[in-house]
């Protein structure tokens, strides 16, 4: 259990996929105008990656690695079954958004789809394999990093709903000054890099 | 060579249509500052000169032949599964690409690590896709996606000539031909040893940090929306 709290943490707070790694950043700007549509996808980043990183873990090891089922290096397939992995479970959760809640999937129109090829859902499931962790870690990282995902597009849409009045340089506005933000948000995150969770639980 | 030479005699006669497309994304249409597609590579490799070269050439490659493949099967394709082939398509060319250059160039496969795995996520790539090949034929997808490639390359080599320049003081580490701007020492074009005239100087460490991409590509958007007023953002 600690262990598992000590990767939620981390992969949510210490190496937060946005704004450590700067993972799915095209969504990231795009969605975050509004604090109601961010945090409707921020929950379906959760929910994806939550789902996928385990997936993908079960099929790297039982798959496609050596000592798997079919006893062949099977590696270099790995981009495609991650990414037909991820695409079967984003047209999962559209599906059920539809069903459950039609006004937010009327709001995030494009972007549901899009969440296939948001880079943090593959990049975390890369992470995954280069960072060799086990089954309960994987949950753990893929919960994390969807918590963390989630944290940063809500405040970056709540700051930028205050950004609306005021007054910047025309040609800095929008775009531009989502950028710079994002950087010192960056930059404030970093200040917690090198930070083990671990010595919150072990009481020292 | 030969390629090379079939490739010129096609280019020369080119239509005014062709032309746009193959210029367009550099500047009125580009995919990073304007369109904001691919931020998140953009951001990540763009520390050194030599990796943002290498990714733009890779980004560029799969972009033009995936836009191509997409688009000569484009009438094929039934409409629900059609991102599902996409994306099999995007992922073989990728895979192919990692594989050349763990091959022939490991230390930049290293470094690159799992973002040339995420040229697959690309957005530009998808995008293009999408918006394009699906609906047009097969040349005109091709120069579409060279012309975008080269868009999101330019970004990137101008925002990693800034971080590797003013973090590390160097031009181009890693190749032959490296080239050492800034810095304490005699073989430095500009030394910064402590009695000379630049020893005020020191690189500068948020240049290294992914944060100061960010700020460098919120520069350009200012530098490009200032010179190029359609692009300003009314809302």
């Amino acid at each position: 259990m600690e262990e598992f709290l000590n990767i939620f943490i981390k992969s949510a707070f210490v190496e937060n996929l946005v704004l450590s790694y700067f993972l799915g950043m095209c969504s990231y700007l795009a969605v975050s105008k509004t604090v109601k549509t961010a945090s409707g996808l921020g929950l379906a980043v959760i929910f994806v990656l939550g789902i996928t990183v385990p997936i993908n873990w079960l099929i790297n090891r039982y798959l496609l690695s050596e000592n798997g089922i079919l006893g062949m290096d099977l590696t270099f397939l790995r981009f495609i079954l991650f990414i037909a992995v991820i695409a079967s479970m984003v047209q999962l959760v559209e599906m059920v958004v539809e069903k459950v809640s039609p006004a937010l999937y009327n709001s995030l129109g494009i972007f549901l789809p899009l969440i296939t090829v948001n880079c943090a859902i593959l990049g975390a499931s890369l992470f995954m394999i280069s960072r060799e962790y086990d089954f309960s870690e994987s949950v753990a990282f893929g919960l994390g990093g969807g918590f963390g995902w989630f944290l940063a597009i809500v405040a970056m849409a709540a700051i930028r709903e205050k950004l609306k009045y005021s007054d910047i340089p025309a040609p800095l506005r929008g775009l531009g000054i989502a950028f710079i933000i994002t950087g010192l948000m960056g930059m404030a995150f970093m200040g917690m890099m090198g930070i083990d969770p671990a010595i919150f639980f072990s009481g020292k | 060579m030969s390629e090379m030479k079939e490739s010129k005699k096609a280019l020369f006669p080119m239509t005014k249509k062709e032309k746009r497309l193959l210029f367009d994304p550099l500047n009125d249409n580009n995919p990073v500052t304007v369109q904001v597609l691919g931020i998140c590579s953009a951001l990540a490799v763009t520390s050194m000169l030599l990796p943002s070269i290498v990714m733009a050439i890779a980004v560029t490659f799969v972009i033009a032949f995936s836009n191509l493949a997409i688009s000569l099967m484009r009438n094929y394709i039934p409409k629900q599964v059609r991102m599902i082939v996409q994306l099999v398509v995007i992922a073989f060319l990728v895979t192919i690409v990692e594989l050349t250059l763990k091959a022939y160039s490991y230390p930049v496969y290293k470094q690159l690590s799992v973002f040339i795995g995420l040229i697959i996520t690309n957005c530009i790539v998808m995008g293009r896709l999408e918006a394009f090949a699906m609906a047009n034929p097969p040349w005109q997808s091709f120069l579409d996606g060279i012309g975008n490639g080269l868009g999101y390359g330019i970004i990137l080599i101008i925002i990693s000539f800034f971080r590797e320049l003013f973090g590390r003081g160097t031009l181009l580490s890693g190749t032959p031909i490296e080239m050492k701007i800034i810095g304490a020492g005699s073989d430095f074009w500009i030394d910064t040893t402590t009695n000379s005239w630049f020893g005020w100087y020191t690189n500068n460490n948020l240049m290294v940090l992914p944060a100061a991409a960010l700020f460098i590509l919120g520069m350009i958007i200012w530098y490009q929306r200032s010179k190029n007023p359609k692009l300003v953002d009314i809302s």
